[in-house]
């Protein structure tokens, strides 16, 4: 067993019509480990954490999330693999029609036997790890800022305490202090629970204080893979771009 | 199995000794709770929770045992945890931290005040949508007005679009549906008819009674079924996704763009769509003629030209834009009001339906009656 292996892609190509936005793409993510997808925008990160969580098929190439491939996955099979993941979308994707309470306690009333008093407990613990004030429990997410429809929608994720997080820009749309107490929040859970995180950034601090490694995709390829020390090596104008 | 969750407290000197040990985790925090349950609460006694044979833990497994120790603590219990590994008091210390102090419990309902809020909410609602409607309809005819004086303003490509989508779409299950309802009135009048031998008063039943009332009627209910849900629908997830806004900030008007096209659009397909309804119906009930009654097409189409006054049809083709009209207007309003919530966008679809097809009824009994007493 590859146990210490979380994530593997191996060759992914991916296509959008006649338009190919990966081209064999490879990479392997570590248990535990905090790993950044970095590239332009349009270089097609959230795409390939789509294919991460089965939202969108590749048209080459394995992704073995925890061992399995997820292109060959039995429906039973993929339904457990879900609960064990917790994902945040780039622009939040509340349920509309639903307290941001009945947001975070809805994978837990799904999937869990917990009691309800419990599961109310840890939806207010957990939106108040992400920042959030008490009183916003009760509203709905039209009611609530862009900052804060992301932290609620980051509190979802972190519901059911995942195995694995997916994060499409956490920190973009709020403050940089916030931002700072989100990182430590991260490093905090993965130190503890000992999870394993993939989050497309494009915030610098995040990059330098946060990820443990991460791979910069661009023109279809992985340009990098490594860490910030790595980086500050390259002599790649491309590259350093990264970096200022 | 050394992993299977356990609580077990045992006397000592100082009070009471908790020992916890197993996986603290989502799984089996519920049985946990029931052993928390069980445990007896003394007051001011000093408890000590030995934290170190957890194993797994959570923060499911954490917030149970915040929730006890706030418990006892209330009761002036003195809690004491030893033995956590490292990770644990991490994560313990931000569990703490964010442990909800006070929930914010809803007060409690008592039935018939909620009831009579229920009451209350309902017919301010009501109120309040009477008057955005009556706001609607007042703006609209603004538009309308200043559109028609300045017609280089009207959309014209979007209008043609939606006369396309609403109207030419629309033309075969109008032609099916007006065909049957032709071949249904004949069917029945002929039966009876012929009893009296008056077949060919048939002519008249079908034609005045298809083109007048039968084809605008089922036209505009079919139309209204189709197009007020969607420009319900289209009109609501652009405001769910902020294009209206984007819209009104960029200086084009909602109006021009979004209202405007529709209502021109149904107020001109609709009588074209009427017109080849009453075709059809008249031919299907000529149809039933010829196989039933042995009324001929050419006698039957003879017998229209003597009887049939010109007016019929005239009213038919009248009220088909005033149909289009009130489907236009309540689709488009009801689009308007779908707020923040993807919920509301079915919700409104269907009363739009609801709506548009209830005025549309409506609207021609007051016209058929009005017409009647008029002498029409
Ligand atoms: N459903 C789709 N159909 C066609 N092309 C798509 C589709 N989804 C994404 N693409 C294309 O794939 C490329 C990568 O998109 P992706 O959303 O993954 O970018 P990204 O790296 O997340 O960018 P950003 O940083 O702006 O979020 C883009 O060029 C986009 O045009
Ligand atoms: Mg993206």
């Amino acid at each position: 067993m590859k146990n210490y292996i979380a994530i593997e892609a191996k060759n992914i190509v991916t296509q959008f019509g006649q338009s190919v936005i990966h081209d064999e793409v490879s990479f392997k993510i570590q248990r535990g480990e905090i790993f950044g997808l970095l590239g332009g925008s349009g270089s097609g990160k959230t795409t390939l954490l789509r294919e991460m969580i089965m939202l969108q098929k590749t048209s080459g190439g394995q992704m073995l999330v925890l061992g399995t491939d997820v292109m060959k996955i039995s429906s039973k099979m993929a339904q457990k693999l879900r609960q064990k993941w917790g994902v945040l979308f780039q622009f939040g994707a509340l349920f509309t029609s639903l307290t941001i309470l009945e947001n975070v306690m809805i994978g837990m009333r799904e999937y869990t036997n917990l009691p309800d008093w419990i599961i109310e407990e840890s939806a207010l613990m957990k939106l108040s790890m992400v920042g959030l004030p008490p009183k916003v429990a009760n509203m709905y997410p039209s009611e609530l800022s862009g900052g804060m429809k992301k932290r609620a929608a980051l509190a979802r994720a972190l519901a059911l305490d995942p195995k694995l997080l997916f994060l499409d820009e956490p920190t973009s749309g709020l403050d940089p202090q916030s931002a700072r107490t989100f990182d430590e929040l991260i490093v905090t859970l993965r130190d503890t629970l000992g999870i394993t995180v993939v989050m497309v950034t494009h915030d610098k601090d995040t990059m330098a204080n946060v990820l443990d490694r991460f791979i910069i995709l661009g023109n279809k390829k992985v340009l990098f893979e490594g860490n910030m020390e790595l980086l500050k090596q390259t002599r790649d104008d491309e590259l350093k771009k990264f970096l200022s | 199995m050394k992993n299977k969750p356990s609580l077990h407290v045992t006397q000592t000197n100082d009070g009471l000794s908790v020992t916890l040990q197993g996986n603290w985790v989502k799984e089996t925090v519920k049985a946990l709770d029931l052993a928390f349950n069980a445990l007896t609460c003394n007051p001011k006694t000093v408890y000590t929770f030995d934290l170190s044979g957890i194993r797994e833990f959570d923060t499911h497994g954490i917030m149970l045992i915040l929730h006890y120790t706030k418990k006892l603590e209330i009761q002036n219990c003195i809690v004491l945890k030893v033995g956590a590994s490292e990770s644990l008091e991490k994560l313990f210390t931000v569990c703490e931290q964010h442990y909800p102090e006070k929930k914010e419990k809803p007060p409690k309902e008592i039935f018939i005040l909620s009831f009579l809020e229920n009451v209350g909410k309902d017919i301010f609602e009501g109120y309040r949508t009477l008057s955005y409607f009556f706001a609607f309809t007042g703006e609209l005819t603004q538009h309308v007005i200043t559109s028609l004086l300045n017609p280089l303003t009207i959309r014209f490509k979007a209008t043609l679009y939606h006369i396309e989508q609403s109207g030419a779409r629309a033309l075969p299950i109008i032609l099916l549906t007006s065909f049957l309802i032709g071949i249904v009135i004949a069917y029945q009048g002929a039966t009876q008819l012929e009893k009296f031998g008056a077949n060919i008063f048939i002519v008249e039943m079908v034609t005045i009674s298809a083109v007048r009332e039968l084809a605008p009627l089922l036209t505009a209910i079919v139309v209204a079924g189709r197009s007020a849900s969607a420009y319900t629908a289209q009109i609501g997830v652009m405001k769910i996704t902020d294009e209206v806004d984007a819209m009104s900030s960029m200086g084009f008007s909602p109006w021009n763009f979004l209202v405007l096209p529709r209502l021109f659009a149904l107020m001109i397909s609709l009588p074209l769509l009427v017109f080849f309804g009453d075709i059809v119906s008249v031919f299907g009930g000529m149809v039933i003629a010829t196989t039933q009654l042995d009324v001929s097409f050419v006698e039957f189409i003879d017998r229209i030209k003597e009887t049939v006054a010109l007016k019929h049809l005239i009213i038919g083709l009248v009220k088909a834009p005033i149909f289009g009209c009130v489907i236009a207007t309540i689709g488009c309003f009801r689009g308007f009001q779908i707020d923040s919530s993807t919920e509301s966008v079915g919700k409104y679809t269907t009363i739009s339906v609801v709506n548009a097809i209830f005025w549309v009824i409506a609207i021609d009994a007051i016209i058929s009656v009005l017409l009647t007493e008029m002498g029409l």
